[in-house]
């Protein structure tokens, strides 16, 4: 997916401006952390999970080539085949060559944010192959070729009459004086242009939330049933997923789901959680008579043993974002590619540069309110911390602002002159400001007082009425 | 793409600043697998006896709007049947699992049930299924595919039916992970089912039937004794 | 105990108030206070911005200023948050002084929840007739657990009556360098606390550190509101009426 993270500042200002979004955004404020406070409260073991979920993660992690080989091996003893993507453009190819090989016309794809990652549809579709997104937010954004906004719903941003309009003006062989004004008629709308699409399907691709080394197992977590019909119709099923959604066991992966539908949606589970094991049995009536895996790499395997390692824990569930204010006041899409979020700040710099995704970094407040709703404890803000030493070090940020930093840092190493001088300004900053106690305008601050008033220093500063304070009680 | 396959492997051991684990190491990790113990299991449904965990069941399910229906007996269930569909104004059509485990109901008492064997079909409005299991811990259904249960059945039509017996229902996931693996090699599909398919995906308002079924109506077959059932799963 | 304060910049050069303040409630609590004069900064916004060098040097100054203390006790949760939690995060692979950044973390606090935890102050003699709402700042609550502290001893201030605010645990959108880097979306949140805090009809908002306060307390302004914003330690500490509220004129 092309990234337009580097006009963070031009998105953000537009995702403030906008009205629609604004609302929809509002909307997700009053779902998500309330529904997640809510099943939290109702699993007294949440917090020991956290941490346990943590623990599985990092010892796959530090053992995930022997996970790989062991997943591997169980795919292929199931029927299955693996093919090892370590770029997109591998990804991408394998994909094309198991569609190819199937004479694939029409491919059903469930959620999978990887596709998005490698750009898949469009590369499918400059290669005569018809992708059909049928989650419905994605389908949604597909037929409105717009990126997803959200992690695990896509078309957040949306208000209902958007969809709407984009329906009516998709959907030309339905009746056009049709209503579409409740959720409840665009739901089954969706339903009924997409089930002949679900049935005309060569290839089905889905992602995976985790894949399974004891069995060779990849599982999907979703609510509306479209990632079950997109995997067992077609004659081949294509899972889309990467190196760190790997676990060990059965157990393992039982304990992660139970983080992860209260921490994405406040669901004790989702509607379909789907565990699918290589292609059909000899005697199954239904099912793909090929399983494919497609594992990609695209730069994860770097961030092994590195300060960034944390943040292949991620289990997808967006509670991030979910409680992230910058991300309520600005939209998924500012972030400019498949990631945003506080995940997205710390993965998308990783994925395709520092130098691309330099603000997203930078526009957090280190609230620290991610963190403290990560199922799996990764250390956001500490992440985004480094992102900014390496930034500083490669000298990426404004010359104003590093000058301005190693001035105040070269004087608070000197305690006289740094007295002295705050003294100064307390002085003179109070004396202007004696009347009002407020600056409507401060020179250099232009950033401040454009929104808000500056209050005016009190008039001396602490240090200077202390000194005084001490001598007065044991110089007289 | 066996070089990928190396590109990436050693990609991790460098990263991980290793070579190749050694054999000792392996099997460890082998023995860690294979033991697959469990973790932390909430205490909601382990804490309870039969019975309780059964009423778990039934209103965990409930709450994501799945319908329950007790009847006492495997005699019962082609009259809930009957007597759901006609209660939701559906046709008394349906499509049954070829498993051998609905053979035995007495279909021929309800005449008017126009049943077929197999997998779904587009068109199919209302599957009956068996399940593997139901777990109490969060009211889920759990079905594996195979040649009598086909999948089609849980995902295609508007309503699926399911019959549950009480022997069936277990407290938690990892229960219903160790029956699975003593019931041989792993099916093609495990579906873990909680409710009826639904999207919040417009203005984050649930609407139920997006895909997949409208309605989940669960058949509950609580054939327990009055009294001092020993039966223990 | 021998208690040293930790003024913070915010403090010394906008409202030594809440400097006075802290260390009248300190010594009602039966610490001696102590004021090093060497201290500058903390070395936070060196090290939010990447500069772990300048952060490292400022830190090490600490540690030499704030050396034989009992406690070090600062107004301010992202001050006393940079001490406690990101110093030895700082020094990690620094043998020589970890050792010295960890002996300073444990002993570092911020004000209220010092008092209440370590003190065991339990009520204040204060009296201030207000309904007040309270914003909990972000470093306080999330790395150092200062929530119900302050609640507390306001609950025991005479005549104040407190209303939660919704929203409270939301950040304003201050975040150091983060309002003047991206002023848009600072403002964006700082209106949105700016609306939670007018519903509550309460007549002020307090908080514990002064860099939101003085965010909270520009916004409000800008849109000529009357409610005062204060630091909540000059509340407890009884000087509500030696100095006028944030931004308003004697």
């Amino acid at each position: 997916m092309l990234a337009t993270s580097s006009t963070f500042e031009a998105n953000a200002r537009a995702g403030l401006a906008n009205p629609i979004l604004q609302r929809a955004l509002a909307l997700m404020q009053s779902g998500f952390p309330e529904r997640r406070r809510l099943a939290v409260e109702r699993l007294p073991e949440f917090e020991a999970l956290r941490d346990i979920g943590k623990s599985i993660k990092d010892h796959t992690l530090k053992h995930l080539d022997f996970y790989l080989e062991l997943f591997e091996a169980n795919v292929i003893a199931s029927g299955g085949q693996v093919h090892w993507a370590s770029t997109a453009d591998e990804a991408r190819a394998a994909v094309l060559q198991i569609c190819r090989s199937v004479d694939a016309k029409v491919v059903t794809k469930g959620k999978s944010m990887i596709a998005e990652e490698i750009g898949l549809n469009g590369y499918l579709e400059q290669n005569g192959i018809t992708p059909v997104e049928t989650d419905l937010g994605e389908y949604i954004i597909q037929l409105r070729h717009e990126p997803p906004s959200h992690l695990i719903a896509p078309a957040i941003h949306l208000m209902k009459e958007q969809v709407a309009d984009t329906f009516r003006a998709q959907h030309r062989s339905l009746e056009p004086a049709r209503s579409l004004a409740e959720a409840r008629q665009l739901c089954d709308e969706a339903r009924a242009v997409l089930r002949p699409q679900f049935l005309a399907a060569d290839v089905g691709i889905t992602g995976a939330n985790f894949l399974v080394a004891e069995t060779g197992s990849s599982i999907i977590v979703t609510n509306e049933g479209n990632g079950d019909l997109t995997q067992t119709l077609p004659r081949v099923h294509i899972v889309m997923t990467s190196l760190e959604k790997l676990v060990p066991t059965l157990e393992d992966a039982a304990t992660l789901l139970r983080l992860l539908a209260r921490s994405a949606t406040g669901q004790e589970f989702s509607a379909y959680t789907t565990m699918s094991t290589g292609p059909r049995r000899a005697g199954d009536l239904d099912g793909p008579e090929q399983y494919h895996v497609v594992l990609l790499d695209n730069g994860r395997s770097a961030l092994l043993g590195g300060e960034f390692q944390d943040m292949l824990r991620c289990i997808r569930c967006s509670a991030c974002m979910n409680h992230c204010p910058v991300y309520a006041a600005v939209g998924g899409h500012a972030y400019g590619w498949v990631y945003s979020g506080p995940m997205g700040a710390v993965l998308t710099p990783s994925l395709i540069g520092i130098a691309e995704a330099g603000h997203l970094p930078n526009a957090s407040t280190f609230c620290g309110r991610c963190e403290s709703v990560c199922p799996v404890k990764i250390p956001l803000p500490k992440m985004m911390r480094y992102w900014r030493e390496r930034q500083f070090a490669e000298k990426l940020n404004p010359p104003v602002y590093r000058a301005a930093l190693s001035l105040w840092a070269w004087m608070a190493r000197r305690p006289i002159l740094y007295h002295a001088i705050v003294e100064l300004f307390s002085r003179a900053l109070g004396w202007a400001g004696r009347d009002r106690a407020r600056f409507r305008t401060l020179p250099l601050a232009n950033g401040w007082t454009a929104v808000r008033d500056m209050p005016a220093p009190e008039g001396r500063s602490f240090h200077s009425l202390w000194s005084e304070q001490q001598k007065d009680r044991t110089g007289k | 793409m066996s070089e990928g396959r190396e590109q990436i492997l050693a990609g991790i051991r460098r990263a991980l600043k290793r070579g190749r684990l050694d054999a000792a190491r392996e099997t460890a990790l082998r023995e860690r697998v294979a033991a697959h113990r469990r973790n932390l299991v909430p205490a909601r449904a382990t804490a309870l006896d039969d019975a309780g965990r059964i009423d778990l069941f039934v209103a965990m399910a409930e709450e994501v709007q799945a319908t329950v229906a007790r009847v006492a007996s495997p005699a019962a269930v082609p009259e809930e049947v009957a007597r759901y569909l006609a209660a939701e104004n559906l046709p008394a059509d349906l499509v049954l699992a070829p498993d051998p485990s609905l053979d035995d109901f007495p279909w021929d008492t309800r005449p008017l049930l126009r049943i077929r064997r197999g997998r779904a079909e587009a068109g199919d409005a209302v599957s009956l299924t068996p399940c593997f299991a139901a777990i109490g811990e969060t009211g889920t259904l759990m079905l594996v595919s195979g040649p009598g249960t086909p999948k089609t059945l849980n995902f295609l039509p508007d309503t699926h039916m399911v019959v549950v017996n009480i022997r069936q229902v277990v407290a938690t996931y990892e229960d219903g992970w160790d029956r699975l693996r003593s019931a041989g090699a792993m099916p093609r599909a495990v579906n873990f089912i909680t409710g009826p398919s639904r999207t919040g995906d417009i203005e984050q308002r649930i609407e139920l039937g997006a895909h997949g079924p409208r309605r989940l109506h669960i058949i509950l077959v609580d054939d327990r004794q009055k009294a001092g059932d020993g039966e223990d799963e | 105990m021998r208690v040293a304060l930790f003024v913070t910049c915010l403090v010394d050069l906008f409202r030594p108030t809440v400097g006075f303040a802290a260390v009248r409630l300190l010594e009602a609590a039966g610490c001696t206070v102590e004021v090093p004069r060497a201290q500058t900064c903390c070395g936070q916004p060196a090290y939010n911005s990447g500069d772990r060098a300048n952060a490292k040097a400022i830190a090490q100054q600490v540690l030499d200023i704030f050396e034989g203390y009992d406690h070090v006790v600062a107004p301010s949760g992202s001050c006393a948050g940079m001490l406690r939690v990101h110093y030895p995060e700082l020094f990690a692979n620094d043998p020589a002084v970890l050792p010295g950044a960890q002996r300073l973390a444990a002993r570092s606090w911020e004000l209220v929840s010092f008092l209440v935890d370590i003190c065991g102050m339990r009520a204040v003699a204060a009296r201030w007739d207000r309904k007040v709402t309270y914003h909990d700042a972000c470093s306080g609550l999330r790395e150092l657990g200062v929530k119900d502290q302050p609640r507390r001893l306001l609950g025991s201030v005479a005549g104040l009556t407190l209303k939660e605010l919704p929203g409270a645990e939301t950040c304003c959108g201050f975040g150091g360098a983060f309002c003047v880097k991206y002023p848009d979306i600072s403002d964006k949140m700082v209106s949105d606390k700016e609306a939670e805090i007018v519903k509550t009809r309460a007549a002020a908002v307090l908080a514990g550190d002064l860099g939101c306060l003085l965010n909270i307390a520009g916004k409000l302004h800008r849109h000529g509101r009357r409610i005062e914003v204060r630091h909540v330690a000059e509340v407890l500490a009884g000087m509500t009426e030696e100095a006028p509220p944030i931004g308003v004129p004697r």
